[in-house]
Parts: C-alpha cells; structure tokens; sequence
C-alpha cells in the first residue's frame, strides 16, 4: 500500500507552474513537506471547501492547471461539490484525494469510504468521466502523467496507509498565504503575458 | 425603458461589468431570480450553479486567488449554510461580496422560515461580513456599488441584503 507522503511527494515533483490547494487535514502537511512554495495555498480549516476553492482559481486560471491535494474526510465533507464541478467541467482541475478511510488528523475515526463508500464512483456519476483509482506504486507512476496533461475536470483517488507521516513547518497564516499565493500567480501574469 | 418596466436588478447587473465580475456562483432564487438570469444570458460573468450555498463561499474566495473579481448570490436560509466557510474570507482577509435575499423578515407566511431569516444578519455579522440592507427597490444598485467598492477596493467582506419588502414573496412555499 501506498504511504501517503511518497504519493505527494511524487505528483509534486511534476507540478511546474500549477497551482496547488490543500484540504484541511494531513493533507497540508504532507504537501508543505515536499516544499513550501508560493503557489500553495494551505487551508487549515473550512472542511469540504477545498475543491470549490480550487474550482474558483481554476476559472481565473484557464491556462493553468490546478491541482487539490485533501484527504477522503474533507472531500465527504463538500460532497456536492464534485457535482458542481462535474456539470461545469474545468478542463485545468486536477482532484487528487488521499484517501485512507479514517480521520487521521482527529484519532482515525473511521470515514465512509471504510464502510464501502466508492468516490471514484461517486465523481464518476456526476459527470467527471476521468476518474480512477489509484492502489500502488505502479498505478501511481500510470497516472502521473494524467494529472497534469489529462482534459479535466480529473480526479484520482489514491488508496494510502492509514499511517500518519510527522506534521512539519508550514504557513498558518492565510492573510499570509492567500497573499503570496495571489502575487505569485500575478506575477508570473506580468513576466509570461 | 419606461418607469413601470425598471427593475432594479438590470441596474445591480451593469454595476457587476463595471467592477469586472468574471464569476458569479448562487442557488436558485425568486428574489434574485432576475438579477441570476442577466448574469446567466452575459457572455463575460461565468455564472455557477451550486448544490449548496457554502461552495459558493470557497469559489468566490478562489476566484480572487486567481486574480479575479466574483460576486455570490444566495437566499437567507443559504447564509446558515455559510458560517464555517466564511472562516476562510475572515482568516485571508479575502475581498467578498455577496448580495442576499430575504425570507422570514417582511409578511412572511412559512413559518419555518422565520427563524433563518431573523438569524441571517446577526450570522452574516458574527462571520465578519458588514451588513447593509435595502428596504426600496431604489437603493439596490447605489447600495451594491458601493458595497463592491468597500469590498473590492476597501479590501473586506460586504453583504447587501435584499429585504423581502422588495422581493415581496411572502406567499411562495
């Protein structure tokens, strides 16, 4: 089974100038972990917000690609929004969703997904045809490519070990970090047309 | 346009060009029904329909993470749906601007309206949104252009709260 850090670690090192936003969670963390960057934009709280958030940044940001990293937990959370993003169908979003059936970040109370739940199921019937599931290494390395170069809106569900991997330094402050995040993005408006 | 045929909600729409407003995101609404149809029909607002309200909250905060300016559009009762989510434009400090419609305030006749409806504001205030309610037609399209400017020039969280006297759907189920 996958170790969630690994998996992150390794979709980040194609990233370039794509955008990334967190869910509340592990999630944060284990992105910070592969190094901060500007183009991160970290929530730390608003459960199921992360994806609308992104779908936000994606419209502004047609050219491009914008990349969710959260866990299974927050993406129940804004359930609905796979259906809105289904229907308006981004093509610069990427979901990418770590999910280890529980609630890591509060003891590892089980999720839904443990109990059957499909997401990729789910992102399937509400319109995001390019949805998989990714179980290992091997299914991993397939669908790198996908993420960044596959019409959206993409959602990949990637089955992690419950482990947790440590918390590491990374920017709380969202006055801070929506900040650098929307400079970061202009500026690149300004140098690149 | 004569007197009789002026809607208030053609006036708040030539506002929404003049301050830029690429995104618009709202659940289906009678008292913004109007205003939701000329955004819908305008080839430079990307309008959204949502499942629910709070996903509105998170897109419009995107939208000005991405250098975009976008406006949500929700009844009383979604602004319930709202609170934690607005825990994101009060933590970043995100420009936002949100116009309201009113249910359980003016002859109401659901009664499980009421309870939202009295709750909206002090809801909307609690989350760090400032309020402004406009009770005529008249002052809807002075009131959002100025609530546009506080919220996109003066950097806050604004809501204009269109009251049910002007939307006037107290029979609606």
């Amino acid at each position: 089974m996958l170790f969630r850090r690994d998996a992150v670690h390794k979709i980040l090192e194609k990233r370039e100038n794509s955008a990334v936003v967190t869910g509340i969670g592990n999630a944060s963390h284990d992105v910070a972990s592969a190094g901060d960057h500007p183009l991160n934009m970290y929530l730390f709280g608003v459960m199921g917000g992360a994806v609308m958030t992104a779908f936000g940044v994606a419209l502004a940001q047609p050219e491009r690609r914008v990349v969710v990293i959260t866990g299974d937990g927050e993406v129940l959370a804004g359930i609905g929004s796979l259906a809105t993003v289904g229907v308006e169908r981004p093509s610069n979003l990427s979901i990418i969703v770590l999910d280890n059936q529980v609630y890591g970040a509060t003891g590892g109370q089980l999720t839904h997904t443990a109990a059957g739940v499909d997401l990729v199921g789910i992102a399937r019937a509400s319109g995001i045809v390019n949805s998989v599931l990714i179980k290992d290494q091997k299914g991993l390395e397939r669908a790198l490519p996908e993420v960044y170069e596959k019409p959206g809106p993409y959602l990949a569900v990637v089955e992690v070990s419950p482990q947790s991997a440590p918390r590491v330094d990374v920017p709380k402050d969202g006055t801070f970090t929506a900040r650098r995040f929307r400079s970061a993005i202009n500026q690149e408006i300004k140098d690149h047309g | 346009m004569n007197d009789l045929d002026w809607h208030w909600a053609d006036d708040v729409h030539q506002h929404f060009r003049h301050f830029g407003i690429a995104q618009v995101s709202y659940v289906p609404d009678g008292g913004l029904a109007k205003l939701i149809q000329l955004c819908n029909s305008d080839e430079t607002i990307r309008s959204v329909a949502l499942t629910t309200e709070e996903e509105g909250v998170a897109q419009i905060a995107g939208a000005w993470l991405g250098g975009q300016r976008g406006v949500f559009l929700t009844q009383s009762g979604g602004v319930g749906n709202c609170v934690n989510m607005l825990s994101m434009v009060a933590e970043c400090r995100i420009p936002f601007f949100a116009m309201v419609s009113m249910r359980g305030q003016w002859a109401e006749t659901i009664p499980w309206q009421i309870p939202m409806g009295q709750a909206t504001a002090a809801a909307l205030e609690a989350s760090g949104v400032i309020v402004h309610t406009a009770w005529s037609p008249q002052e809807v399209p002075e009131m959002v252009a100025a609530c546009m400017e506080l919220a996109f020039e003066g950097g806050r969280a604004v809501a204009v709260v269109v009251s049910q006297r002007i939307t006037a759907t107290g029979e609606r189920g």
